[in-house]
């Protein structure tokens, strides 16, 4: 990495971290979302052990649009975001840098707290790994969909209900082949493999469409 | 040919913001060791065509062009822009903000201009704060902000300073250093476009100011020239 890519990088993690709450608002509202559920669909243990993957998904795909309204906007209120349009750097890369920052800070400690989370909805060892596999690949897919949605919204003041009408809608495929793969590894005739492939090269064309559709809009927007 | 002065040349500008028309028609040159001041009443347009020169609001139509940079550059990155908000973040000490926009700024030496070569440390202590160096910057006046701010101009060279009412905030001492600062930066063979309501005690000044429903073309020839 270059060194202006690495100090954004270290810039975005040392802000997160100082800030702080980022992650930790991240997981806790994961860790709500997995407890509701078996109140609400009742102490089947087989019940929950089969839709237990789809719940920790949509935990993560939640508590990943937590915190993304917040990726370019805080930049853009303090004026810092004009001064990165101008500093000379490719703009394309200054979103995927602040993304790869962005999801080691929220999306990293939700693939860190799956395994834990898994053990309320009764996985066993097999499933629990797969999960966190899939979680691992799938969620910067999510964060990398996301910054489109951020930097349409990035201007709003109260984005964040509408990045995630946009952004869900976009994160449907990563979800479906998520779960897919997870299912797959408990399913034994499934191949795990072909789904969970699929995710990984979902997550690489995200790499490449999010930052080069999400830096479009964040020029439309300096106006 | 590629010239060896500098000269910022700006042609037939029309900039439209949210549907209205801002200003039509305007050109001016700008050369190296020159500083143009901008005046004119609120809501004018200073702040857009400033913004336009930094690259941050789209031509509707004209051209813009640094002759004598480099020319694989826009002339906006080639330019430091010192607006209304300083891209200061207070969870950073005062020492991490600037370290990170040293880095982060793409540096540009055009032939004729040296400046801007300051460790960060030294333009802290130019400007004064040099104190707070360690401190967070959400410890830091409002002022304070604004000379922290004002720093990043003098640790990565970039020719051209695009300066929208820099003297705000500032009290009388800071705003004398300013204008050392801003002076020395032509000295150096800089360029300075600023907009502003008060007088600035520049040594080479063109003056464009800016009127209502004006057809804005001043060519830079008229633009008066002001003695030191």
């Amino acid at each position: 990495m270059s060194g202006w890519a690495m100090a954004l990088f270290k810039r975005d993690l040392r802000l997160s971290v100082r800030i702080g709450g980022s992650a930790l608002v991240g997981v806790l509202f994961f860790l709500a979302v997995v407890t509701v559920i078996p109140f609400g669909v009742g102490p089947d243990l087989n019940l929950l052990a089969r839709i237990g993957p789809a719940i920790l998904w949509i935990g993560a795909l939640l508590a990943t649009l937590l915190g993304l309204d917040r990726l370019f906007q805080a930049d853009r209120e303090d004026g810092t975001l004009d001064l990165m349009m101008m500093s000379g750097r490719p703009l394309e890369l200054v979103v995927l840098v602040k993304c790869l920052a962005h999801w080691i800070a929220t999306g990293l400690p939700l693939v860190v707290a799956a395994p834990l989370l898994a053990v309320f909805l009764n996985l066993d060892p097999v499933s629990m790994a797969a999960v966190t596999a899939t979680l691992f690949v799938g969620t910067p897919a999510l964060t990398l969909i996301g910054a489109i949605g951020a930097s349409l919204t990035v201007s709003l003041r109260r984005g964040g209900l509408l990045l995630a009408v946009l952004v869900i809608p976009l994160a449907i495929p990563v979800l479906i082949f998520g779960v897919s793969a997870a299912d797959a590894a408990i399913h034994d005739p499934v191949p795990f493999l072909t789904p969970f492939l699929i995710l990984c090269a979902l997550t690489l064309i995200a790499a490449v469409i999010g930052p080069v559709a999400s830096a479009a809009a964040l020029r439309f927007s300096s106006d | 040919m590629r010239s060896s002065l500098l000269k910022l040349v700006a042609e037939n500008l029309t900039i439209d913001r949210g549907g209205r028309r801002v200003f039509q028609g305007l050109s001016f040159a700008v050369e190296q060791g020159e500083a143009l001041v901008v005046t004119g009443a609120n809501g004018i347009g200073k702040s857009s065509l400033l913004r336009t020169l930094a690259g941050l609001v789209p031509l509707a139509s004209g051209t813009l062009r640094l002759d004598g940079g480099l020319p694989d550059l826009l002339p906006a990155e080639q330019a430091h822009y010192f607006g209304h908000q300083d891209a200061v973040k207070p969870a950073l000490s005062v020492l991490e903000n600037l370290h990170f926009w040293q880095s982060f700024t793409a540096p540009c030496e055009p032939g004729g201009f040296s400046g801007g070569k300051s460790t960060p440390l030294e333009a802290l202590e130019t400007l004064g704060i040099g104190h707070t160096a360690q401190l967070p910057a959400a410890y830091l006046s409002a002022g304070q902000k604004r000379r922290l701010s004002l720093s990043r101009l003098l640790i990565t060279p970039r020719p051209v300073w695009l300066m929208d009412e820099p003297t705000s905030a500032l009290d009388k001492a800071s705003e004398q250093q300013l204008l050392g600062l801003m002076n020395t930066h032509l000295e150096n063979g800089g360029l300075i476009v600023t907009a502003t309501h008060t007088e600035l005690t520049l040594d080479r000044i063109r003056s464009l100011h800016l009127k209502a429903a004006d057809p804005g073309s001043i060519p830079a020839d008229t633009a008066e020239d002001a003695v030191s």
